[in-house]
């Protein structure tokens, strides 16, 4: 009789959790306050602010110049690209003619950028579901390209290498020679990621299904690059708005329909491939010629509205820059691929279980201060 | 569509819409708070326009005004279009909020509150998103005060 009592008493009951800020998981200092009813989640609110450092207010009082690094301390495993979109759009503005040799350097050291930052995904995506040696084979290879850039412009994270009228100084000798090794050397060395990770059948089981987005989802979250594209959503801006030499090659835009934490992987995966061929028809042509063409001092835009999106690792990245005429900016805005995709992690994590957030999240593939600029 | 036939389209459906291609590589349109979350709906279903794909939104300080920017693309036409919405107080600015239209607008309609303080109407969750509840004044204003240079020195 008593037992009854206690069974018909017995209710579930939602609570609250914290992970975060400083879970391993959320890669920074990302914290999310979980509503959970048992181990199923009801809700994922996310808490920013943490490392917001107010880049866009610093941007109003400095010098065009000077915007271009502050950009690397947003998503810094892009930080080539971020440089890269601040002075395509001061260059826009000023109606710069920039030297063929320059657009084809930067659109190869943007996507040795974009292998550099997928290795460093896959490496920690696997060590989110449990599989700790991919991350010693991620940064093996990303090492190579890391090498490269320390070469070529004296740094590994935060490259500075674009200025506003092209590159700072020329490429080192070495460059197109330790290309070319780091391409053969990668293309034995991505089948193996295949091998190690993509066929594990518990990696598969915890990435299949898990953290569904549809492309009419997609869309209206805004979502851009990898996670957009494992949704059938074709929103590459190297495709369709091409910068810099992404019009003189030819590549695959890598498109996946189901939407999963699986597809968002093999979206990366194929990405890979297609950065190393396009780096393969750029690197043995890059035109002889000036590294930079010659801007004032002091660079004063012409008063106006300019906007421009490129592609880093993580999506779209949009900069908008309001002037009126004088050496600073009035207003910049850095439309971030990180906070669209984070806004709908509530949406894909809602219904599934804690191990499955853990999964979509890596494959969300965050960088906090992506989202906190 | 190309620029013309979008403003000729456009300009049929709501009355004392602003134009503009001058110092912008986009169409601009300026529209009153009043007729913003009509225009954007029709922006988004309209078969010719379908603006599905809201790719930024920006608060500014026009000083005096206050407003938002809104950037649009059709994923479909791949046309673009930039819509601004201004009110000129301060003190309590207040927009409709377009969220139920762009579920990425609710991410970014809160950062907008944080840092200008224009409150979204209908707004599912409008409260701070980086700064602390406590946190005085809104810090991307022009007239910010920043005594303690905790922003920018």
């Amino acid at each position: 009789m008593e037992t009854t009592a206690v069974k018909s008493n017995f209710k579930s009951e939602e609570y609250f959790i914290n992970m975060g800020p400083q879970h391993p998981a959320t890669h920074g200092v990302l914290r999310l306050l979980l509503t959970i009813d048992g181990e199923i989640i009801k809700k994922v609110e996310p808490d920013l602010g943490y490392i917001h450092r107010s880049i866009e207010k610093m941007c109003e009082r400095d010098s065009y110049q000077q915007i271009v690094h502050l950009t690397d301390r947003m998503d810094y495993l892009s930080s080539h690209i971020n440089n890269e979109a601040v002075c395509l759009t001061v260059e826009n503005a000023l109606q710069l003619e920039i030297p063929d040799r320059v657009q084809v350097i930067r659109t190869i050291l943007s996507e040795l950028t974009r292998i550099a930052s997928h290795c460093l995904w896959w490496g920690v995506m696997g060590m989110d579901v449990g599989a700790l040696t991919t991350y010693f084979y991620g940064f093996r290879d990303r090492e190579m390209i890391n090498d490269i850039f320390e070469e070529t412009c004296g740094a590994r994270l935060t490259m500075n290498y674009n200025i506003p009228g092209g590159l700072m100084f020329d490429i080192h000798p070495n460059f197109v020679k330790r290309t070319k090794e780091f391409i053969t050397h990668f293309k034995t060395k991505l089948p193996e990621y295949d091998t190690l990770l993509t066929g594990n059948i518990i990696f598969q089981k915890r990435t299949k299904g898990v953290g569904i987005l549809s492309k009419e989802d997609a869309i209206s979250f805004g979502a851009s690059g990898p996670v957009g594209r494992a949704s059938g959503y074709s929103c590459d801006v190297r495709k369709h708005h091409p910068y810099s030499a992404y019009d003189r090659v030819t590549f695959n835009e890598a498109l996946k329909t189901e939407g999963d934490t699986f597809a968002r992987y093999q979206v990366r995966i194929q990405e890979m491939w297609e950065s190393m061929a396009i780096i393969e028809q750029l690197i043995d042509n890059i035109p002889e010629g000036e590294h930079k063409v010659a801007t004032n001092a002091v660079i004063k835009l012409p008063k106006g509205e300019f906007y421009q999106k490129v592609e880093t690792a993580r999506g779209e990245l949009g900069v908008y820059i309001i002037s009126t005429g004088t050496k600073n900016p009035y207003r910049v805005k850095f439309r971030s691929p990180g906070f669209s995709n984070l806004s709908l992690l509530n949406h894909i994590a809602v219904g599934g279980k804690i191990g499955d957030l853990v999964a979509s999240m890596a494959t969300l593939d965050l960088v906090i201060p992506d989202i906190d600029r | 569509m190309t620029n013309e036939a979008l403003q000729s389209l456009i300009s049929s459906w709501i009355p004392d819409l602003e134009f503009s291609e001058e110092e912008s590589q986009f169409l601009n349109i300026t529209v009153t708070p009043e007729h913003l979350h009509q225009l954007m709906k029709d922006l988004k279903t309209n078969k010719e326009t379908s603006f599905d794909y809201l790719f930024c939104l920006s608060g500014v300080d026009w000083q005096p005004e206050l407003g938002v920017v809104y950037h649009l693309e059709s994923t479909t036409h791949r046309h673009m279009l930039v819509v601004k919405v201004k009110t000129a107080d301060r003190e309590n600015p207040t927009i409709d909020s377009v969220c139920d239209i762009w579920k990425t607008a609710e991410f970014h309609e809160r950062e907008v509150f944080d840092f200008f303080g224009i409150t979204f109407n209908n707004h599912p969750n409008l409260k701070r998103l980086f700064l602390t509840e406590e946190w005085e004044g809104f810090p991307l204003r022009k007239d910010y005060e920043d005594e303690i240079n905790m922003v920018i020195k």
